[in-house]
């Protein structure tokens, strides 16, 4: 016998079984595609963090950094440059142009190392005009249309720029910084002169940062990302139950096919080894089809994450896919690894059930008692596991590793439970029927508990996540009321402009809240020190998690400060210890106060003991205390008596709604694949159920032939799906809290540094439930309607002898 | 839903069955073919009745129309003086319910159900079960250690008896069996008969019973002859 007859007898079967093949490939796609598409948003993003810090840190070299984060003096450069080592000195910082703040890079084009340049002035004319004044601002297409029309500087637009960053001479960022003979850091090319002293001789405050492979950026955003890697698993994961099923039935229902083909003679290892060829000629096909969607998954994902990191992080990420060939590979392993994972149990059965055991394609699924009892043992482990983590680990990867166990565990629980559940209604009813429901019910379980363990993490996440979304939002909309106190925001566009409206102000407002801050470096992190006045309204308003009674007199003395809950948590902080805010500068926390949406750790001084430190601060920015109903008449007074435009002046209520916005948009992404999750989760239900119909006449027939219409059993089929349902759905709810629960005092905090409290939504499980059930009545449809159409004769043919 | 607990049709006498001029045929793939063509046929109350015939000459056809399984292409099923051909689904079911037991040759049992609950299925949809008669069934049968069993686990013979133990439990006034003992020894076999003859003549059933065994159904009151279509 050719190999090729061997093959045409075994694909055979999926000539017969169109509805299977579909099955397998469609959820072999869908699994691909959700995993893949997930993993070209991250590859995406993390791309172009690469890009921008390589472009905008220089962060292939090595630099000589400040180490409190404090400023360089120029006199360092100077000193190094004249000792013969190869040096440029870079300035940066953030500006303002109009609404648009921009970070701001100054350099020395003729200094800098050529391997890092991002800004092409090798053209004599280019490089005069860069730097000489006015000078010239070299920005990405995207910023240069944001700012057009908001600075009298020539811009010039490069593709190579990311978009929220402008490079200029550092003679110009030292004007428009105000930051006169400072620098920021200074870059070490890699070529030097050898045999020069040590950098230590020429700046000896200084040290120096090895080139990194990861960003600051990268660093922030890398629990954002494992967030949706997670998800993206989980709807991978969910795709894999129905390959897992499908392949099982498929291998039961072919078995006399192998065992005819074993007489005649074919050996057990050609066997196998054209089954797997079969399996990855089906994994290629379906990963082709998963990666296009995947690809469309992505496109339609991007947009979404791209503002969410913007929002979050203010990280800049292309709202467009660009196609990656390491992605389309990784499609295609990721598809032949989860085929491989789903058959290994049928192709380790196959090597080893006698040849002549009978196939039992109804029982497939259905497992032994030992089975049973090792997956319960299994699933309290990993429950046990769990909580252990809980207790004694942290860490982000732990939080996630409780996540995992968690949801694992419960679903290799749930056929138990549903089991008893099932035992318990049959035990506690009396009518014949009524019983046989139950027990009807409790022998579909097996053939359905893959499809039932889906849709239970489908729901369970839904539940946890939106749980968390929800009561983050709710936490959050009550903070944005404390921290947006102030009734109109305004900001002046230079400080002559700033000084004429303080004056003005004084007369026209309750209070005038200046909003003065510098970025610094504490504790090795990224910073800001914000200086506050003292006023009522910090005391009755800002949202402090812990203080002293007399916080605010003490931060108001200069004796204390606040922190952020972010950077209170991760520097495991506690009231009484001492900050370096500078190097003159040491101040004691007196308390912390929430934060949210902020990467970065921040500090509250009072502004008499920043502006000492810090005489150059920026003071254009106020909030202002009025009283409601004169907002719009203090807000046409300062555009007519100032000529401010539009956007510096911005009352409460827009900014609320923008922060709105910006925080509704960062949980669209995962709102998205939790839906998607769904979806795959009621598809994997609707393939099981229909699978199980074409087994469910031997179990039918024999009660409808003792007077039970076909109407009833349909009528009673409809409610053994729900009971199921709803039941795995009631499973879900106390799951998916569990999971709130651990994203909310677990993961959040590991990943953005704030805890929430968690609030509970009855509401929007009643909605989630009602899209549950809408999704299990579409996926009863078509079995249901083989059933209430069956012919007398089809049933008859069950008691028939010749069968 | 109807509610198969109240809907009660006590039968006490046993059935009387004429069959008037019954014809069935089916389509197949080779065009219609005709099966039952005219049958004629009186059953007085409490007969026992054999059916035989060629393999494929309609016999299980014709006892399918008398259970109400199925419906003639003309003709009347007239059941206790009343044409059971001309209910609906709905009226069928019931008749089927409080009126027939069946006995095929297989699958005859709820899988989901143990034996206790595969016996008592039927009386109990049909209003009347009745324990004491349910244990004197278990006894006669020999199947009182099988109880707490699946129908998985027991053997053909065992899987008879327990689905004749759950026909005769419902006191049906007509029983109607599908070569019953087709699947079983014959020893095996005759020990199952024996037990349902015995029993349904003390139930006062009538009995219509479908084999191609002569001898067995030279141990009945009566035989019927199937040949193309006629009863012969
Ligand atoms: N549902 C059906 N569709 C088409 N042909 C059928 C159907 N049921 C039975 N037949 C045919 O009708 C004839 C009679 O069948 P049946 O009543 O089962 O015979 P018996 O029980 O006497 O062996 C056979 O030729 C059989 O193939
Ligand atoms: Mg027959």
């Amino acid at each position: 016998m050719t190999i090729s007859t061997v093959a045409a007898a075994l694909l055979s079967h999926w000539r017969r079984q169109p509805l299977q093949l579909g099955a397998l490939m469609l959820g072999l796609a869908l699994a691909t595609a959700l995993w893949s598409g997930v993993q070209a948003v991250n590859a995406e993003a993390r791309a172009s963090y690469a890009r921008a810090a390589a472009a905008l840190d220089q962060n292939g070299l090595a630099h000589l950094v400040s180490p409190g984060g404090r400023s360089i003096p120029r006199d360092a450069f100077v000193r190094l440059r004249r000792a013969g080592w190869n040096v440029s000195p870079v300035l940066e910082g953030e500006y303002r142009f109009g609404a648009t703040r921009l970070r701001v890079i100054g350099i020395e084009p003729l200094t800098m190392p050529a391997e890092t340049r991002t800004v092409d002035l090798a053209n004599a004319g280019d490089l005069l005009s860069f730097i000489s004044p006015p000078g010239t601002m070299v920005v990405s297409p995207e910023t240069a249309e944001k700012i057009r029309g908001q600075t009298d500087l020539a811009l010039r637009v490069s593709d190579r720029m990311p978009d929220g960053a402008a490079f200029v001479d550092i003679g110009l960022a030292e004007r428009l910084l105000r930051r006169d003979g400072e620098l920021t850091r200074i870059v070490i090319a890699e070529n030097q002169r050898p045999g020069l002293e040590p950098l230590g001789t020429f700046a000896p405050a200084l040290s120096v940062r090895e080139p990194t492979a990861q960003s600051d950026i990268e660093h922030l955003t890398e629990s954002f990302h494992l967030n949706l890697t997670a998800f993206g698993f989980l709807a991978f994961a969910v795709g894999l139950f129905i390959v897992y099923s499908t392949i099982g039935l498929a291998f039961e229902q072919r078995r006399p096919t192998f065992r005819t083909l074993r007489c005649l003679g074919v050996s057990l290892s050609a066997l196998a080894v054209l089954l797997l060829a079969e399996l990855v000629l089906f994994a290629l096909a379906a990963g082709a089809a998963g990666v296009i969607v995947g690809y469309l998954v992505a496109s339609l994902l991007l947009p979404g994450v791209a503002a969410t990191l913007e929002g979050l992080y203010g990280a800049s990420v292309p709202g467009t896919l660009s196609l990656r060939p390491e992605w389309w590979l990784s499609g295609f392993a990721i598809a032949v690894a989860g085929t491989l994972v789903s058959s290994t149990q049928s192709l380790v059965r196959l090597m080893r059930v006698p040849l002549l055991a009978a196939a039992q394609p109804q029982k497939w699924g259905r497992s032994s008692r030992t089975g049973r009892r090792f997956q319960a043992l299994a699933a309290a482990a990993l429950l046990g596991l769990s909580g252990a983590l809980i207790l004694w680990a942290d860490g982000l990867q732990a939080g996630f590793g409780v996540l995992g166990c968690l949801l694992l565990g419960a679903s290799l629980l749930l056929p138990a439970v549903l089991s008893g559940f099932l035992t318990l209604m049959q035990r506690a009813s009396s009518g014949a029927l009524i019983m046989w429901f139950w027990a009807d019910a409790r022998q579909q379980l097996p053939g359905l508990s893959l499809a039932l363990m889906a849709l239970l993490l489908a729901l369970a996440a839904n539940v946890g996540v939106g749980t968390m979304v929800s009561s983050f939002r709710l936490t959050f909309v009550g903070w944005l009321d404390q921290r947006l106190a102030a009734e109109l925001y305004v900001a002046a566009r230079n400080e002559l402009e700033a000084d004429r409206l303080r004056a003005w102000l004084a007369t026209k407002v309750e209070s005038v809240l200046p909003i003065s801050s510098v970025d610094t470096e504490i504790r090795g992190q990224p910073m800001q020190i914000f200086g506050v006045v003292d006023d009522p309204t910090y005391r009755k308003h800002w949202p402090l998690i812990v203080g002293l009674p007399d916080v605010w007199d003490r931060v108001a003395s200069g004796e204390g400060v606040l922190v952020n809950e972010q950077f209170w948590r991760r520097e495991r902080l506690r009231i009484g210890d001492q900050l370096d805010l500078a190097s003159d500068w040491k101040s004691t926390v007196v308390g912390a106060y929430s934060d949210y949406g902020n990467p970065k750790g921040q500090v509250i001084a009072g502004i008499d003991a920043l502006t000492s430190r810090y005489p150059q601060v920026s003071r254009l920015r106020y909030g202002l205390r009025v009283q409601p109903d004169q907002v719009a008449d203090l807000r046409s007074s300062l555009s007519d008596e100032f000529g401010l435009p539009p956007d510096n002046i911005v009352d409460q209520a827009a900014l609320k709604e923008q922060s709105r916005r910006i925080f509704d948009r960062t949980f669209l992404v995962t709102g998205a694949l939790n839906t998607l999750t769904l979806g795959v989760a009621a598809l994997a239900m609707f393939l099981s159920l229909l699978t199980l119909t074409e087994m469910r006449l031997p179990q039918l027939a024999p009660v409808w032939a003792m007077g039970v219409t076909r109407r009833d059993l349909a009528i009673l089929e409809i409610l053994r799906t729900l009971v199921l349902w709803l039941a795995t759905f009631t499973t879900a709810l106390p799951l998916g809290l569990a999971l709130a629960w651990v994203l909310l005092a677990v993961v959040n905090v590991e990943a953005f540094g704030w805890r929430v409290p968690m609030h509970i939504f009855p509401y929007e499980w009643v909605r989630l439930g009602l899209v549950a059930l809408a999704a299990a009545v579409v996926s009863m449809l078509i079995p249901l309607r083989r059933l209430a159409g069956l012919a007398p004769s089809e049933l008859l043919k069950v008691f028939a002898n010749e069968r | 839903m109807e509610s198969y607990i109240c809907d009660i049709v006590v039968i006490l006498a046993a059935m009387v069955i004429a069959l008037r001029n019954l014809s069935k045929s089916y389509e197949t793939a080779e065009g219609r073919l005709e099966v039952l063509r005219g049958i004629d046929l009186d059953l007085g109350a409490g007969d026992c009745v054999a059916l035989t015939g060629e393999s494929g000459s309609g016999k299980s056809t014709l006892l399918h129309l008398v259970a109400g399984l199925d419906r003639p292409d003309a003709g009347e099923i007239l059941i206790g003086g009343r044409d059971i051909s001309k209910l609906d689904d709905r009226g069928r079911a019931a008749y089927r319910r409080t009126e027939v037991g069946l006995v095929f040759q297989q699958f005859n049992l709820i899988p989901s159900l143990d034996v206790a609950a595969n016996i008592a299925f039927h009386a109990k949809l049909a209003g009347r079960h009745d324990s004491a008669w349910e244990n004197e069934l278990v006894e006669r049968l020999g199947v009182g250690t099988l109880l707490t069993r699946y129908p998985e686990q027991l053997s053909s013979g065992q899987q008879q008896r327990v689905a004749i133990g759950r026909t005769l439990a419902a006191r049906p006034g007509l029983v109607l069996a599908d070569e019953p003992t087709g699947n079983l020894d014959e020893a095996n076999g005759d020990a199952v008969l024996d037990l349902m003859f015995s029993l349904s003549k003390g139930t006062g059933s009538t009995l219509l019973m479908v084999t191609h065994s002569h001898r067995l159904a030279d141990r009945l009151d009566r035989q019927i002859h199937l040949r193309s279509g006629k009863i012969t």
